[in-house]
């Protein structure tokens, strides 16, 4: 295996010598037999179908479920370069929160003219029902998956602020058990640091974003959309791992101004609302009037202090693609220091100048949607046919502000294994915060997305990306 | 709990047995059809309504022969309770009420699934079929075994234990009520013996023809085969078990619950009278009267159940 495409190998040195977090499993992996592993592969497979860990892809005419494909080679991150890491992901969200909580009551970063007023005004994430409300605890992300993306040994560059409702994490932690029931030896061999507490550190968050309105120990239950949803598999799995209850829209209703969930005996009011709902249907009587997936009236319970919606309504704001570009200046507005981790240069097609220089250089930039999501309608310059880029130049003409374009970025690579053995293929990271009023909380490990074509650069499962096991070595 | 998961498991333990209880129906007809193919015509019709679907069999076919029939009854997506959607609906139950299940119960209900939409993908081979019944019989045996080795006994144990029992009751009554006609003619002459396929089908069609040897010996007559499926307390699949099992759980969710419910009494009313009942009362005044009364009373304490326990509101 090499580094001949000038990409980031995180397994080897250009030179071919196992990088220092890898040296353990290297000397594992050299004295296993390939077939067995392959056999253990297939296993892996099985295993997942069996649990049910599915998911629906949108967009395809046979709604039917599939599995992301699970490689069984782990992503290993030393406990050094985690520490950095999660020094950069704290500052971040605490921008993003700060951001958030000026954004919906002084919009003092408008004031200073750090953002142009109108992005905010006109961004459909912007929610003006949030004005002037007062989250619990001033907490507008519960939960963020931050995507980073690796291109050398000590650069990290943010891709995507996750913090409206980032979903994987189930996979983080059925891939943490798959490889543990497959490689039992390998964690008495070598130091991971466990993931498996995430959903109880994930329910002690949340219940310690009570409202006031709260007695006792809180009430806290997971929105879902219901079955069809592809990601009620994980909705599912994290109630379960709580222990608290699954709604939907249709379980609730208002009782004596709490949000209450029909029980069998009886509505018992609920502290605090896990939602994996869009903003757009989570109630009905706020925002769009057609939605069934939400709960009439729970705005108004929110503004009265009566629940906790996690994360809070309009947090979109922050993790808007238009945003993303200012990152680094709000990071800097809010905290008074220079972001850690750093952000992807970024072209803003509503601006002239821009739209020239993304016209002029399509075939070598990638192009995405505003506000589009799991890799579709986006465009990767170097991998399209000049029919593809014809198209999209077209798309790009007709409505410049609906993209944002950016360059390559030279993702590292980790190997797979593949028939004729390891081979390297394009990674990012998506690793899991939680934040509640007193602290931040980030779980060592995280979602590592794998392209699983050779060269391709887009890790997304909807468009055949797998999913690896994330290590983070120390105690 | 959630109402909704109440309801949920109600209805995906239901589907359950419907699946089971459909794959005996078509195991007693194969056999018939087997042994006795000139009767086999009006067995299948009487399957058929035994399982309630016939209305939906009729509405574009004229021609009634086994492979249509079991077709229908195993893979027919359009015949909702073809083993194929009581599966589908268990399993999406299932997926439902997820929180509610044990990993090992979700997994076998899964698997299940699998493993049937795999075997059912294509029409049944008649060389196929005992093979393919047999699979799913034993895939609900393997439910049932993780339901009973890791679930807690509290009300997501109650709810699922009613949901099975309902349907059961409902499944044996029906199966005596389409063959009613079969028990009454000879019911005046005492000590009259059936004709064997007659028995054996409705034997068949609960499982029960070993366990009835066991018990009456050579006793085949239709008042024993009658006490047998009705009142009989050793009877897994008799309407008396049934309906104590529904009034035990009902007992134990108003214990749980405390509150003031409606269906536990009416459950108790209901075996209170299948216990005092007499077959020999119970033919006077008619079978088919006296299991009419009963199915609508079955459906009356389904519906009470779901108000009591806010299944849906």
């Amino acid at each position: 295996m090499s580094d001949g495409d000038g990409f980031f190998d995180e397994l080897v040195t250009p030179d071919g010598q196992p990088r220092e977090a890898y040296a353990d499993y290297f000397g594992w992996f050299a004295s296993e037999d390939v077939k067995r592993l392959a056999r253990k592969s297939a296993e892996a497979e099985t295993f997942f179908r069996r649990t049910g860990i599915t998911f629906n892809v949108y967009g395809q005419a046979q709604a039917d479920e599939r599995l992301i494909p699970f490689d069984i080679v782990p992503r290993i991150i030393s406990e050094r370069e985690w520490a950095r890491l999660s020094k950069g992901i704290d500052q971040r969200v605490r921008a993003i929160n700060a951001f958030l909580y000026d954004i919906y009551h002084r919009q003092e970063i408008l004031r200073a003219g750090r953002i142009p007023k109108e992005l905010i005004a006109r961004n459909a994430a912007f929610l003006p029902q949030m004005l002037g409300v007062e989250p619990p605890g001033c907490v507008y992300t519960h939960i963020v998956g931050v995507d980073l993306v690796r291109t050398s040994a000590d650069e990290f560059f943010v891709l995507e602020d996750n913090a409206r409702t980032p979903s994987g994490v189930s996979y983080m932690l059925e891939n943490r058990e798959t490889m543990l029931h497959m490689f039992p030896e390998l964690f008495s061999r070598i130091k991971v640091q466990q993931v498996s507490d995430y959903p109880t550190r994930l329910r002690k968050s949340l219940a310690a974003s009570a409202p006031q309105a709260a007695n006792g120990t809180p009430v806290v239950a997971v929105l879902t959309p219901g079955i069809h949803n592809a990601a009620y598999f994980e909705h599912a799995f994290l109630a379960d791992h709580m222990g608290v209850e699954l709604i939907e829209g249709h379980d609730c209703r208002v009782v004596d101004g709490r949000i209450a969930m029909r029980t069998t005996r009886g509505y018992m009011p609920i502290d605090v609302v896990y939602r994996r709902v869009d903003d757009d249907y989570l109630d009905p009587l706020s925002f769009n009037p057609e939605s069934i997936l939400g709960i009439p009236g729970v705005m108004d319970v929110y503004r009265a202090g009566g629940i906790t919606i996690a994360n809070a309504p309009g947090t979109g704001i922050a993790d808007d693609k238009a945003i993303y570009s200012y990152m680094p200046d709000i990071v800097e507005f809010y905290t008074g220091e220079k972001a850690i981790l750093k952000n992807v240069p970024t072209w803003r097609c509503s601006e002239a100048a821009a739209l020239a220089y993304v016209l002029d250089n399509l075939s070598e930039l990638v192009v995405k949607e505003v506000h589009g999501s799991g890799g579709y309608g986006m465009l990767v310059g170097p991998a399209a046919s000049k029919r593809e880029l014809a198209r999209f130049r077209a798309k790009l003409k007709a409505r410049p502000e609906n993209y944002i374009a950016q360059p390559t970025l030279a993702l590292s690579t980790v190997p797979i294994l593949t028939r004729a053995g390891l081979a390297p293929r394009h990674v990012d990271l998506r690793p899991f915060v939680l934040v509640s009023p007193d602290r931040i909380d980030i779980t060592p490990g995280g979602l590592t997305r794998v392209a699983l074509k050779k060269g391709s650069l887009v890790v997304n499962s909807s468009q055949g990306g797998g999913t690896k096991d994330t290590w983070v070595l120390g105690e | 709990m959630l109402g909704k998961t109440a309801g949920g498991l109600f209805w995906m333990f239901r589907y359950l047995e419907r699946a089971e209880n459909t794959t005996r129906l078509i195991e007693a007809g194969f056999r018939i059809a087997l042994t006795r193919p000139d009767s086999a015509g009006d067995e299948w019709a009487s399957v058929l309504d035994t399982a309630g679907v016939r209305p939906a069999y009729d509405q574009g076919r004229d021609t009634l022969d086994g492979p249509s029939v079991i077709d229908f009854l195993l893979r027919d997506r359009a015949n909702g309770s073809s083993v194929m959607s009581s599966m589908d609906a268990a399993r999406n139950n299932a997926r439902m009420v997820r929180t509610a299940l044990t990993r090992e119960v979700w997994e076998a209900v899964n698997e299940s699934w699998m493993t049937l939409k795999d075997a059912l993908h294509r029409p049944v081979r008649e060389a196929d079929l005992p093979e393919v019944l047999g699979l799913i019989r034993r895939q609900s045996a393997l439910v049932r075994g993780a339901m009973h080795g890791t679930m807690l006994r509290n009300d997501i144990f109650d709810f699922s234990r009613i949901g099975t029992f309902l349907e059961r009751a409902d499944s044996t009554a029906r199966i005596l009520d389409v063959k009613y006609h079969v028990l009454l003619p000879s019911i005046s002459q005492i000590g009259s013996s059936l004709d064997n396929v007659q028995w054996e089908t409705i034997l068949r069609s609960v499982a029960g023809q070993r366990a009835f040897r066991w018990l009456n010996g050579p006793d085949m007559s239709p008042r024993a085969i009658a006490e047998f499926l009705i009142r009989d307390r050793r009877m897994p699949r008799s309407l008396v078990f049934s309906i104590s099992k529904i009034t035990g759980n009902l007992a134990y969710l108003q214990e749980q619950y405390d509150g003031g419910y409606v269906s536990p009494g009416q459950a108790q009313a209901l075996r209170d009278r299948l216990s005092e009942s007499s077959i020999d009362a119970i033919f006077e005044n008619g079978l088919h009267e006296f299991l009419v009364d009963f199915l609508a009373e079955t459906a009356g304490l389904g519906s009470q159940i779901e108000n009591d326990f806010r299944f849906y509101q």
